[in-house]
């Protein structure tokens, strides 16, 4: 089992080294990855240095190349694909069926992962990807069952990777335009969901209200921590006239405690989230990550690792990997 | 009205009905298409969630036999998220049995219809025009764009896929989001397993507002949809001297006909832009409307 984590800088991608990651995956310094966010991210100079770290230390580093690239201006992805390929990292990470081609026709030697944001979610979209573009490892969207999962690698022959920690998509990936509905920028074209750009806090008599563009999606006593107001993680009034986490409570995906299962489905590889984290959550996250999965490989039981200083909302699921969510 | 250029040749299409509408209703309501709606195409079948497909799959072929001989090009949807091993067989199923063509709406289907020509929905992420130019080499015969397009991006893509037949949104709630759980059931505090089809109490889909009363969103089931109406009346004519093909009308439950009556005057300049707006506004009462995305703004505002 192959544990890959998330690198905003070079700073945090030593961290994750350090704490045992056996990939580290990172984006370039512009709108072809989906964490888009200022001051994160990579140059390729700095991308290269950081593989040749990871290289010497017998690591991968894998680029997410996996936002969809703009009518009429494809240069900038093209220009991601083939710095990733001239630096020589491991895999590129991509979602768009054009970038798809253009990697496999120009770089037919540079391994093809298919990104969460194609929300390839049965077998006959990922036999697509791979008999089309010939991608060697999909990362699946997170709408199935650890079930669903394991009788999905049964019909397929290509790795896969699932998200085991972090935020957690609510939506099918790749396939949400609430972002954009509410502040003109979304994750399949601008790289970023409920951008910080069009957040702000107002103060209301005793609370604190969070909104998005010209929405109010929640709202916190004073004494209460804030949270960030991602879209669907909101507080709605549907149909009991109630406010209500209506699409998901802010709550983080941690799956560690169903590792066994995800080791038996098959699983190849588990993804943690969190590219725009800081260095010494990366460095927590890894390392409960990388003792879990030792004992798990080791059919020892898995040992209790504490996260919940770090989850949102300091609280965490197994998300849609148990049907119940659903 | 002389200024106008009179372009017959563009298409008016009928979406899906995306909601849970008793399944004689909508019967009902495609008969009724069928025999006074000026529609070119009718777009038909279950594409938010498999669990309401068996009350209304089996009145399909009526529908469609009564919509061929009014003239109406007939296209089958798919399901937008293509999860459980049911779902996996009631689409092999519909791609093998099935004697019109398909609107694929997840690559799977794009991938059972190998060679087959099909037409790219509104759920496949087309953004540019390597995957556009891609899809149409794959037999694509028509792609309907995502909603959340703007259209400098329409324009761009168009400019180097001259002559192909491409469909936008241009009418009703846009949805904007699939999930695998529903927000329906959950907002009832039900399960989508034990969901008691409570997604059918709410034909235009169910309001979502924020804590300031606000109305923000729609829940359809498993997909979440825009609260304001998407209409692009005042735009379909430049989009389609661009090159825009086809315009697609999301069914809402109001008088469609009198909404498809009204794009069409538009589209042959037999009524003014105001007279157009005007019959809209008296028939959509449940929603402002929107062409933020359009505009390439939030997709919740409207640009005068």
């Amino acid at each position: 089992m192959e544990l890959v984590c998330p690198a905003g800088t070079p700073a945090s991608l030593r961290a994750a080294l350090d704490a045992g990651a056996d990939v580290v995956y990172v984006g370039f310094r512009d709108e072809t990855n989906a964490r888009n966010f200022p001051g994160l991210n990579f140059s390729p100079e700095e991308l290269r240095e950081s593989l040749q770290k990871a290289h010497d230390m017998g690591r991968q580093v894998y680029v997410a190349i996996n936002t969809y690239p703009q009518a009429g201006n494809l240069d900038p992805w093209y220009k991601a694909v083939d710095n990733a390929a001239r630096i020589g990292v491991d895999a590129v990470i991509l979602a768009d069926i054009g970038l798809l081609d253009y990697a496999k026709r120009q770089h037919p030697e540079l391994r093809r992962h298919l990104s969460v944001q194609a929300s390839a979610s049965n077998p006959e979209s990922i036999n697509f990807y791979r008999s089309a573009f010939d991608v060697q490892r999909v990362v699946l969207p997170r709408v199935l069952t650890v079930r669903e999962i394991g009788e999905l690698i049964k019909e397929i022959d290509v790795e896969t990777e699932v998200f085991a920690f972090g935020g957690m998509c609510v939506m099918a990936e790749g396939r949400c335009s609430l972002s954009s509905y509410a502040t003109g920028k979304s994750p399949n074209m601008n790289g970023v969901c409920s951008p910080a750009s069009h957040v702000e806090y107002e103060q209301r008599r005793g609370k604190l209200v969070s909104r998005l563009g010209e929405f109010t999606i929640n709202s916190f006593p004073n004494d209460e921590a804030a949270g960030y107001p991602t879209l669907c993680k909101g507080r709605f009034v549907g149909h009991t006239g109630d406010p209500s986490y209506l699409f998901e409570e802010p709550t983080s995906l941690n799956v560690m405690m169903m590792l066994p299962e995800l080791i038996q489905a098959g699983v190849r590889a588990l993804k943690i989230e969190g590219r725009q984290r800081g260095k010494a959550y990366v460095y927590q996250v890894v390392s409960g990550y990388r003792k879990a999965i030792d004992a798990a490989m080791k059919g020892e039981p898995v040992p209790f690792i504490d996260m919940g200083n770090i989850t949102e909302g300091t609280r965490s699921t197994a998300g849609a990997y148990e049907k119940n969510w659903r | 009205m002389s200024s106008r250029v009179i372009n017959s040749q563009a298409k008016l299409t009928l979406g899906p009905v995306l909601y849970n509408w008793p399944a004689e209703q909508r019967r009902d309501f495609y008969f009724q298409i069928a025999d006074e709606a000026p529609v070119d195409v009718v777009y038909i079948g279950e594409v938010t969630c498999s669990k309401r497909a068996p009350f209304f799959t089996p009145f399909i072929p009526e529908i469609c036999d009564r919509l061929e001989k009014a003239g109406k090009e007939v296209v089958i949807s798919s399901l937008s998220l293509v999860m459980s091993k049911r779902e996996r067989k009631e689409q092999h199923e519909l791609v093998q049995d099935n004697p019109w063509i398909l609107e694929a709406n997840d690559l799977s289907a794009i991938e059972l219809l190998k060679e087959r020509a099909h037409i790219v929905g509104p759920f496949v992420n087309v953004y540019n025009e390597d995957t556009l130019d891609y899809f149409y080499r794959n037999g694509a015969q028509r792609v309907v764009l995502p909603c959340e397009l703007s259209g400098k991006a329409i324009e761009r893509l168009l400019a180097s896929n001259k002559n192909r037949e491409i469909e936008i949104q241009a009418f009703g709630r846009v949805p904007l989001a699939l999930s695998a759980r529903c927000y329906h059931a959950r907002s009832h505090g039900l399960s989508k397993d034990g969901c008691l089809y409570v997604c059918e109490q709410d034909p235009d889909g169910m309001n979502v507002e924020t804590l300031d009363g606000e109305a923000f969103l729609t829940v359809n089931g498993t997909q979440t949809m825009s609260y304001t109406v998407n209409n692009l009346l005042a735009e379909i004519v430049d989009l389609n001297r661009l090159g825009v093909t086809h315009f697609r009308l999301w069914p809402q439950q109001v008088d469609m006909v009198r909404v498809i009556e009204t794009y069409r005057a538009e589209l042959d300049g037999t009524i003014t832009h105001k007279e157009g707006q005007e019959t809209l506004s008296d028939l959509i009462d449940f929603a402002p409307f929107a062409n933020g995305f359009y505009h390439g703004v939030e997709g919740n505002r409207l640009v005068e």
